[in-house]
């Protein structure tokens, strides 16, 4: 990704994730949070994982914070407008940014590892998909391989393949937690107080 | 530079020139069509005023300029923003209704890859490897047009206007996504010009009837239309549900919500809101015709016997392929105005009812019922029996539990 998209990005992300608590307005503040995230994913995209990027716009932009701010509007939140600061509040959030940034010095204190990131270019790609064909994860003909030796990077095909190969199991478990979480969720809505 | 120049070039002419010129036109269709429909004339005076200059009659054009005398009217409105608004919201909310129907733009493909001076360009401004599902996910942001416009309107009818199209739209978004889910494992690709592509090879997903090899019709293919008809119904369905089209224009229902989430907007920001419908209206086109009816593709067997001509060293088939998607398109918009002036509203329940419970359950259905076909030939007979007899039972209790979800719920003891 050019440098400059980069940066573009990366501050939307950040003035987004600022704006967030510097809004007094609940809805602005959850607005907020849909810039960030759509900064995220541009960043995202920039990587070359494309699909990352849409499902971050189309699960977290398109409908969690579209619910969101479906909430926030239907309960007309005024007292969020002329809120007082406490101390109490002020002084956790201050303990976890000093947490995160302890973290952050100590992961960039350590000397970077003196390796640097292939380029994907022609000759990356097919050598990953010689290895893939070699240790018998894909076949010859299969999209993937095809996808790779014409120098391109078919990562929603890798994604499915590793979901799909390497994590079936925890995948079927998931979708297991979802669906019991959705009945759950009719089951309650559907009962009625007398 | 010289990539960056023809990106431009693209995202000008194939936004701003061939799907921004549909809007007005599509108005202008929809006005000639509702017309013929209800037996009334129509527009069709606006054109060049002869009689001024002395002459017997006007040049009227069939009325053709009518779009153009109305953006002028749009322009000219008074433009009013009433004092009670949220003013930045109130002018937030018409600009992203239209940017994200725009942005789509950029992974539909218009035509086949065309040659100008031995340089191949292909007709499509990002070739993405996730066209659908970019789609939808720049589509879903529109949804926030609609909620702030009703929101930052701070008054009732656009309020519940804003509301209900933020619960259609995501109510449906589910029932698109899932539609769709046979027709990429039909494909094995996300990428839409491949999809194209294909379906111009081996027959169009919803008429295949010819391949590589000239006519003919496999088992597999034949059973497979069944799903890809009932995604295309589902898909279709949804789209008008997306596009808050009618029979699904309850965010904007003149009979309860005065006119829904515009209510307080004139002028030119009520056009944006227009544009934004007719815009993704456009949009929703294209994807049901490049996913199912073949995109630019002549079917046919058609394209391989275009696929050399040329004239001086332009490359014909790329043009006539944008002419046939071009083509479909404008049949299906006109599908569109057919279908707003013929079927009344739903009510908002049925509207529910119809996108949790029906569309919902027959996706899913329908994904397992695709998948089943797809795998029939690498698995045996006994498995297929008893797939084909798990999933005769899984649609009866699907159709049991939506059967007893109607029954009134019990009250609860406590």
């Amino acid at each position: 990704m050019p440098s400059y998209l980069f940066w573009l990005f990366a501050t939307l992300t950040l003035l987004g994730g600022t704006a967030v608590i510097a809004f007094r307005n609940p809805v602005s503040s959850a607005l907020s949070v849909v810039a960030c995230f759509v900064g995220l994913a541009g960043l995202f995209i920039g990587l070359s994982a494309f699909f990352v990027g849409v499902i971050q716009i189309l699960v977290y932009t398109g409908a969690v914070m579209v619910l969101f701010l479906f909430i926030i509007m239907l309960l007309d939140l005024k007292d969020e407008e002329h809120r007082t600061h406490k101390i109490a509040p002020i002084a956790a959030g201050l303990v976890l940014v000093a947490a995160f940034a302890i973290q952050l010095v100590g992961v960039l204190s350590k000397p970077l590892p003196n390796q640097t990131a292939p380029v994907l270019n022609q000759n990356t790609l097919s050598a990953a998909s010689a290895n893939l064909v070699q240790t018998g994860q894909i076949t010859e003909t299969s999209k993937i391989a095809e996808a790779l030796n014409a120098g391109q990077l078919p990562d929603v095909h890798l994604i499915g393949h590793t979901l799909f190969t390497g994590y079936n199991l925890p995948l079927q478990i998931l979708g297991v937690l979802l669906l019991v979480a959705t009945i759950g969720v009719v089951t309650l809505s559907k009962r009625q107080a007398e | 530079m010289l990539d960056i120049l023809i990106i431009l070039l693209k995202i000008v002419v194939l936004t701003f020139m061939v799907v921004l010129p549909l809007v007005p036109v599509s108005v202008y269709f929809e006005r000639r069509f509702s017309a013929i429909i209800q037996d009334r004339v129509g527009p069709n005076r606006v054109g060049i005023p002869l009689t001024l200059l002395g002459f017997k009659k006007d040049f009227h054009l069939f009325g053709l300029i009518q779009p153009i005398a109305d953006g002028l009217k749009l322009f000219l409105k008074e433009d009013f923003t009433p004092d009670h608004v949220r003013k930045a919201f109130y002018w937030l909310a018409p600009a992203l209704t239209v940017i994200p129907a725009l942005i789509t733009v950029c992974v539909v493909p218009f035509g086949s890859p065309i040659t100008i001076f031995g340089h191949t360009e292909k007709l499509v401004i990002a070739d993405l490897d996730v066209g659908p599902l970019f789609v939808f996910a720049v589509a879903s942001l529109s949804v926030y047009g609609i909620t702030i416009a009703g929101w930052a309107s701070n008054s009732k009818f656009p309020f519940i206007g804003g509301v209900r199209s933020t619960a259609q739209m995501i109510s449906y978004e589910i029932a698109l996504g899932l539609s769709i889910i046979p027709v990429l494992m039909y494909f094995g690709d996300l990428n839409l010009s491949k999809i194209v592509q294909h379906q111009a090879d081996h027959g169009w997903l919803l008429l295949p009837i010819w391949d590589t090899d000239g006519f003919g019709i496999t088992l597999e293919k034949a059973l497979f239309w069944f799903p890809a008809a009932i995604a295309f119904l589902i898909f279709t369905v949804s789209i008008f549900a997306e596009t808050n089209r009618m029979p699904f224009d309850l965010p904007e229902c003149e009979t309860e919500l005065v006119g829904g989430y515009h209510t307080e907007y004139s002028s030119m920001k009520f056009a944006m809101f227009f544009m934004g419908e007719y815009a993704a209206m456009v949009i929703g086109s294209a994807m049901i015709i490049t996913l199912f009816l073949g995109g630019w593709s002549m079917g046919f067997t058609l394209d391989a016997k275009i696929a050399d001509w040329n004239l001086f060293g332009f490359g014909l088939a790329g043009f006539i392929h944008l002419g046939v998607f071009m083509t479909k398109l404008i049949g299906f918009i006109l599908f569109f105005i057919l279908v707003r002036w013929t079927v009344p509203r739903f009510r908002y329940d049925q509207l529910m009812k119809l996108g949790w419970v029906v569309f919902f359950e027959a996706a899913l259905i329908n994904v397992f019922l695709a998948a089943l076909i797809l795998a029939a030939p690498q698995l045996a007979g006994t498995i297929i029996t008893i797939g084909f007899i798990l999933l005769v039972v899984l649609t009866l209790s699907v159709i049991w539990v939506a059967k007893v979800s109607e029954e009134k719920p019990k009250p609860l003891r406590a």
